[in-house]
């Protein structure tokens, strides 16, 4: 059910791009996106995807690497989690 | 899907608060590598954990981005390596019992080595009753072992809840911890810091240096010790106003969502590695970086320092609630479980031993209450091996009584004085060397003999 989910999280100053760059990064890999959500938390933009990589071009390290180098680009810490480290710990 | 918050609170705990895994632990059997041929024998050993651990390294790397949680220490535990010296030093000299046995030691630290694990633990003896010839090699060995090697970790199991103390064993270990000080006393004792002394020592544990792979385990089980200590303290921090109630409350929900991260990393790794899936040791394990501290958990919690008075009651309190979080939180609950205060790795734990407010009269108080015992802990050089061995014994007597696992891991540096600093680097610290009483035990410790297993013992 979840296994070739992730969780990509976006995490830094506000700026217009961040949405764009993350997606796009996904989109050149052949990563879909399910669910997006965004906001401002703590004085932090916080942005939140559920993305499918079950058709992804690339092994997920590699995509990982690519969407943190964009993260760097845009300014803003990027991670790629698989879905199950969420479950685990917040659903029971 | 998952909430933002619930997103930004895996990002907090992990990005901000330190939360990884602390270790995971292949533990192997290497029973069937008994032989009576000596080289055969260590054949057996290296060829069995380089076989068996060959991709624990690359899998738990693996694992490590899929999650985007670090596994900190990746290590091997071994059957006690005494049982298999058995057949190789019955009919030989102790002298020659005792090379053979530093062989072995070497064996297994390359084989370590080429695994790629920072430790290997087992290189271990269970002599809670009385010793045979292989245990007294491997004890007799301690010394140059762990001078000679860098991976090998030593548990020597002394005392059980059902047996009692093996006395004559405690002194032993006072006179073994002193040579193995001595013998490294140019990295002020550092081979002691592989050397713990236990009572009930768990078959599972995935911590060093208590690690073996016990009798009644699988073929090859990964045990896995969790980490935490710094999203305790966050949460501790933030609850300033909360009653004890609350507050536990608050502590049982962070170590339950902290063990659900061992459960997923352990079933992971092991079906990875086809082995069996053992235990989470929901032990908090402190390390040296800055907030990643007991002490300042028991700080937080409104002390001025650890070791003050109150400092039972929290670790009481902050123990029992990381238990009853975490036992909920995985399959099967193992190792220590509790929470470690070893001093020199919790730079909060050696600021209050220096400012005078933490003594091993304390500590020892304080180890009723949690798990691992007098860990870590620097005495003066010059302390006698029955002052050691009587430390030994008092935590032995806790461990019975409390029908718990206990060790002693003290390092008495050559040359050093109460007060005097010294330094070990890496996840071991640096500390500050802790006064002992300057009066005299041997008269007590040199009765020897089988101390008797108390009334707790006859259950059933």
């Amino acid at each position: 059910m979840s296994e070739e989910r992730i969780i990509v999280t976006a995490l830094g100053r506000n700026k217009v791009g961040i949405v764009a760059g993350i997606s796009t990064v996904l989109a050149e890999h052949n990563a879909s996106i399910i669910e997006l959500t965004s906001a401002e938390m703590s004085g932090h933009f916080v942005m939140v995807m559920l993305v499918d990589i079950s058709k992804i071009d690339v092994s997920l390290t590699g995509l990982q690497e690519n969407l943190n180098n964009k993260g760097k680009e845009i300014g803003v810490q990027v991670t790629a989690q698989h879905e199950d480290i969420f479950r685990y710990m917040h659903r029971i | 899907m998952f909430s933002k918050e619930e997103v930004l609170e895996t990002f907090e705990m992990i990005h901000l608060n330190g939360l990884n895994i602390r270790a995971v632990t292949l533990g192997i059997n290497l029973l069937d590598c008994t032989d009576k041929n000596f080289d055969k024998l260590n054949a057996n050993i290296f060829s069995k954990i380089t076989t068996v651990a060959e991709r624990l390294l690359a899998e738990s790397q693996d694992i490590e981005h899929k999650y985007g949680i670090p596994i900190v220490n990746k290590r091997v535990s071994v059957t006690p390596i005494a049982f298999l010296l058995e057949s190789v030093v019955a009919d030989i000299s102790q002298k020659e019992g005792v090379s053979r046995a530093i062989q072995v030691a070497k064996t297994l630290d390359q084989a370590a080595e080429k695994v790629g694990v920072d430790y290997v633990g087992g290189y271990s003896a269970m002599i809670q009753k009385g010793w045979t010839s292989g245990d007294i090699a491997l004890i007799n060995s301690l010394p140059e072992a762990l001078r000679s090697t860098e991976r090998v970790c030593s548990c020597v199991n002394i005392a059980e809840t059902k047996s009692g103390i093996n006395v004559d064993a405690a002194l032993k270990m006072g006179e073994v911890i002193k040579k193995t000080a001595e013998k490294t006393s140019k990295n002020n004792g550092f081979g002691c810091t592989k050397l713990g002394v236990y009572a009930n020592a768990p078959a599972d544990s995935p911590f060093m240096p208590g690690a073996y792979q016990g009798v009644g385990e699988s073929e090859a089980t990964i045990n896995v010790g969790i980490s935490g200590p710094g999203i305790i303290r966050m949460i501790v921090e933030k609850s300033e106003n909360l009653d004890f109630r609350a507050l536990a409350e608050k502590i049982k929900r962070a170590s339950f969502k902290i063990t659900r991260v061992g459960e997923l990393i352990g079933q992971e790794v092991a079906k990875r590695l086809n082995v069996e899936f053992g235990a989470v040791d929901l032990s908090l394990a402190p390390t040296p970086a800055k907030g990643e501290s007991i002490a300042e958990i028991i700080k937080a919690m409104g002390l001025d320092y650890c070791g003050i008075p109150g400092s039972t009651a929290a670790l009481a309190l902050l123990t029992d609630a990381v238990k009853k979080g975490g036992s909920m939180a995985t399959s099967f609950v193992g190792g220590m479980s509790g929470a470690f205060i070893p001093v020199s790795e919790d730079a909060s734990m050696v600021e209050a031993a220096q400012v005078g407010a933490l003594s091993i009269e304390k500590l020892e108080a304080m180890t009723s209450v949690c798990s691992v015992g007098l860990d870590m802990v620097t005495i003066p050089g010059d302390t006698s091996s029955e002052t050691i061995a009587a430390i030994i014994l008092d935590e032995m007597a806790i461990a019975l009584v409390n029908n718990k696992p206990l060790g002693v891991r003290v390092i008495p540096v050559p040359g050093k004085k109460a007060g005097d600093k010294i330094k070990f680097g890496g996840l071991l610290g640096s500390s500050v060397i802790m006064p002992v009483s300057k009066f005299n035990s041997s008269k007590f410790v040199k009765r020897g003999g089988q101390f008797p297993s108390t009334i707790r013992s006859l259950t059933g």
